[in-house]
């Protein structure tokens, strides 16, 4: 699946059809207006649907016909990609850069990245053991992309770190580095645990031997998955509660 | 899912033998009668010739068609000829969607055509499944107040505001200091003519007794509020307010040259600028005999990375007219590279040297030292330092970005680059507009610019903003962002996200609202938002995913 912006990436690719230059059958195009409006849950949508690899083609940096939505893809697709890495899946998500003129360059990009998914192979949702987990670790990336803690992170990046807050600070690269990252790991920890106890519920400990982090963790993230209205206890059994997703819910 | 209101019309072109001679289009065609919601579907030889637009225009009165897909080329090439077909027939242009099997299929498959024909069925599905979701958008018509705002009465200002004038546009020319004119007040004469100055101010005769040109002077800006073909300006002239109506805005303001205060000993007596040299050499001063000039003072290096365009020739101007006056003067001229392009000022460096006037190349680690009587410079050219004997220094300073640049930008919602100076829409494509529509600039304001250059630009500013005026009123484009109001939360991440400034908070609801003629829909706000509250129309996120979804299939 490719989707491209209409100024550079989708202009690259019509300039490659009137070159004649022939590339693989195996893409489909989504056209959008800019790379910036590709929001990450499309490709984790896209995955979840057995799609084997997505590419995201946007103008180049500084070249955006719409100035700096190409910035906003570059960062957006920066947290997907470190989502898809915890779950490893990285490697079928490309973003890249095609003007309107490098009609060769855009069928030198499928043709790459259709060798590389070949080699890959089909999506292992598809086929394979580990089917349902794949599942549900992707389910897991997609909640998280959709959380407000994570949208709010993500589009509000690019002017955290150029200006000032409304407090006069400013905020460097590093730590909202580490600010990002850390509210991606916790998040998909958490999202993971809410999909985990989605049929049944579950205790602490069986939750934390499923994902295989520690109990104490766990428990911390029940606390604040509680407090969004996310899970709630399901029934005590001897002293040991079990918890369960339960709809709604603030965000 | 069928839904009977929803009645697509899917029209395959052959395209000649472009697309018919490697897919076999009338399989395509009857494959997309067998999609849900595709009331009628056929295939045409050239779908944008007078036939097959006719066609289109039939069927969808005869089959009551209310979504239209065309398979054949790229939309960004037939979209606007499709779209209009459809309004001729009736149906909403919005309603259509193009499928590209030509650019994006039979022309780079044509090795593979079972596979590629394969490639437009999932292509056409995909289209039917978003087109069962398009809904219809209207184009906004703004009305246009034709006339032009512009800030700032030096040459820019006063050639832009002439050239609108003349065009018969009411135009408002604002100017903060006294007198129109500018920075050309101050000097003596120009180069390359080494005319006087004044000749260039011949102008401001007919300028302030132009039918269609107000001038207010000792006037500066104090809000801009608006968007292209209407904005309302509010300055103050003196103590009082005066509220303009414009329907363009020109940004003219100029540049100041920096001061060498702190520069090798700056004192204005012996130590000298340019500026300075001017008035001197107007009022027939320069006693001097031995003078140095320095170049690149305060510029070209880690506080200012730019060059000043104009410093070199100035520079050159001044040292020729003391050696006309005074031919026993010795003039040497400090460089670090002279910037002398065209034939013109090649002509006019070249002039200078055979004149007698000598140029001295030093590196910037080894800056001139002035001493009494002295310069001290090292010349990387012959390898050793030199005393160069001097009873007047002269030192070129670069041209700075005015000080109020930051809060006119602001005010305009325009941007500045790291020296401050006005940032166009694209250095080479669009060069004297802003990003912002309807917002132009031009002279030094936006980058330290020669004459020549001030009166091109002013101009190209005029031109571009004629185009807007000249109409009777703005059309936009319908397909806009849309925020759901009970959805957002108000916090502003995509009013700070949006490149055009197009969405601000409503007061009274304390909730994002995108102004509509601004928005261009490029929709990075709607894959921003924390809530998913904003709709982008026409490339909605569940028109999108529909797309997706019907590619991939379920799992």
């Amino acid at each position: 699946m490719g989707f491209l912006c209409n100024w550079c990436s989708y202009a690259g690719a019509d300039l490659a059809g009137v070159s004649r230059i022939q590339y693989p059958t195996n893409i489909r195009i989504i056209r959008v207006m800019c790379s910036g409006r590709v929001d990450p849950t499309f490709v984790a949508d896209a995955f979840l649907h057995g799609i084997d690899g997505v590419l995201v083609l946007g103008c180049h940096l500084g070249d955006c016909h719409y100035i700096t939505g190409n910035y906003e893809a570059e960062i957006k697709m920066s947290t997907l990609s470190k989502l898809l890495c915890i779950v490893t899946f990285s490697d079928r998500m490309r973003l890249d850069w095609v003007s309107a003129a490098e009609g060769n360059r855009f069928a030198q990009i499928v043709s790459d990245f259709t060798n590389h998914i070949q080699e890959l192979g089909p999506s292992p949702i598809k086929e394979g053991k580990n089917k349902t987990q794949i599942i549900d670790d992707l389910e897991a990336v997609k909640s998280v992309l959709e959380s407000s803690r994570l949208r709010g992170l993500i589009s509000r990046q690019r002017d955290l770190v150029t200006e000032k807050n409304v407090y006069g600070n400013q905020i460097t690269v590093e730590n909202f580095k580490n600010l990002l990252d850390d509210a991606i790991n916790s998040e998909f920890v958490r999202h993971k645990i809410v999909i985990k106890i989605k049929e049944i519920g579950k205790s602490v400990p069986d939750i934390a031997n499923e994902i295989g982090i520690k109990a104490k963790e766990v428990l911390e993230h029940i606390v604040v998955l509680r407090s969004r209205g996310l899970v709630d206890v399901y029934e005590i059994n001897e002293e040991i509660p079990t918890f369960i997703s339960i709809q709604g819910g603030k965000e | 899912m069928t839904n009977d209101d929803i009645r697509i019309g899917v029209f395959v072109c052959h395209c000649g033998t472009n697309i018919g001679g490697v897919l076999d289009v009338p399989s395509l065609a009857d494959y997309a009668s067998t999609l849900p919601n595709v009331t009628y579907s056929t295939d045409n030889l050239y779908t944008c010739s007078e036939v097959g637009l006719t066609d289109i225009k039939e069927n969808i009165i005869e089959h009551k068609l209310n979504r239209v897909i065309v398979a054949s080329c790229s939309p960004r090439t037939h979209e606007p000829l499709f779209r209009s077909i459809c309004q001729e027939a009736g149906l909403n242009p919005y309603l259509f969607e193009m499928v590209n099997i030509r650019d994006q299929d039979s022309w780079v498959h044509m090795k593979e055509p079972e596979k590629g024909t394969d490639k437009a069925k999932d292509l056409i599905r995909m289209s039917v499944h978003k087109a069962a979701l398009l809904e219809p958008l209207e184009r906004i018509k703004v009305a246009i107040t034709h006339s032009a705002v512009v800030i700032g009465g030096g040459i820019a200002g006063m050639t832009a505001a002439l050239n609108l004038g003349n065009q018969g546009f009411k135009t408002s020319l604002i100017e903060k200091e006294l007198e129109l004119g500018g920075l050309l007040k101050s000097l003596n004469k120009v180069f390359p003519s080494n005319e006087d100055a004044s000749n260039l101010l011949e102008n401001i005769e007919i300028i302030e007794s132009h039918d269609n040109i107000n001038i207010y002077k000792s006037s500066i800006i104090e809000k801009v509020s608006g968007f292209v073909g209407n904005y309302k300006v509010v300055i103050k002239q003196n103590k009082k307010t005066v509220d303009i109506d414009a329907g363009v805005i020109i940004v003219a303001t100029g540049a100041i040259p920096l001061s060498p205060e702190g520069y090798f000993g700056y004192d204005k007596k012996k130590i000298i600028s340019q500026l300075d040299l001017e008035s001197l050499l107007k009022n027939d001063q320069v006693k001097a005999n031995n003078i140095t000039m320095i170049l690149c003072v305060g510029c070209r290096n880690e506080e200012r990375r730019y060059c000043s365009n104009i410093c070199c020739m100035s520079a050159i101007k001044n040292a020729m007219l003391i050696i006309e006056k005074n031919p026993n003067a010795h003039i040497t001229i400090l460089f670090r590279d002279i910037q002398a392009s065209g034939t013109v000022y090649e002509k006019y460096y070249r002039k200078a040297r055979e004149m007698g006037i000598l140029f001295i190349n030093y590196l910037p680690e080894k800056p001139p030292v002035i001493k009494k009587d002295v310069v001290d410079v090292y010349s990387d050219l012959l390898n050793q330092d030199i005393k160069i004997p001097q009873d007047l220094v002269v030192l070129s300073t670069p041209l700075i970005a005015n000080e109020d640049s930051e809060v006119l930008a602001k005010m305009l919602k325009v941007p500045l680059e790291e020296n401050n100076f006005f940032l166009e829409a694209h250095v080479k494509l669009r060069p004297v507009d802003f990003a912002t529509d309807g917002v132009y600039v031009c002279g030094s304001a936006h980058w330290p610019a020669d004459i020549a250059e001030s009166t091109s630009q002013a101009n190209a500013a005029a031109s571009r903003a004629s185009t807007i005026l000249w109409r009777d009123h703005l059309e936009v484009e319908g397909s806009t962002a849309e925020v759901k109001t009970e959805l957002c939360i108000g916090c502003g991440a995509c009013i700070r996200i949006c490149p055009y400034n197009a969405i601000t908070k409503d007061e009274e609801t304390d909730t994002a609202i995108v102004n509509k003629v601004m928005c261009k829909g490029c929709g990075v706000c709607g894959a921003s938002c924390p809530k998913n509250a904003i709709i982008i129309h026409h490339f909605t996120s569940d028109q999108i995913r529909a797309e997706i979804f019907t590619y991939g299939g379920e799992i």
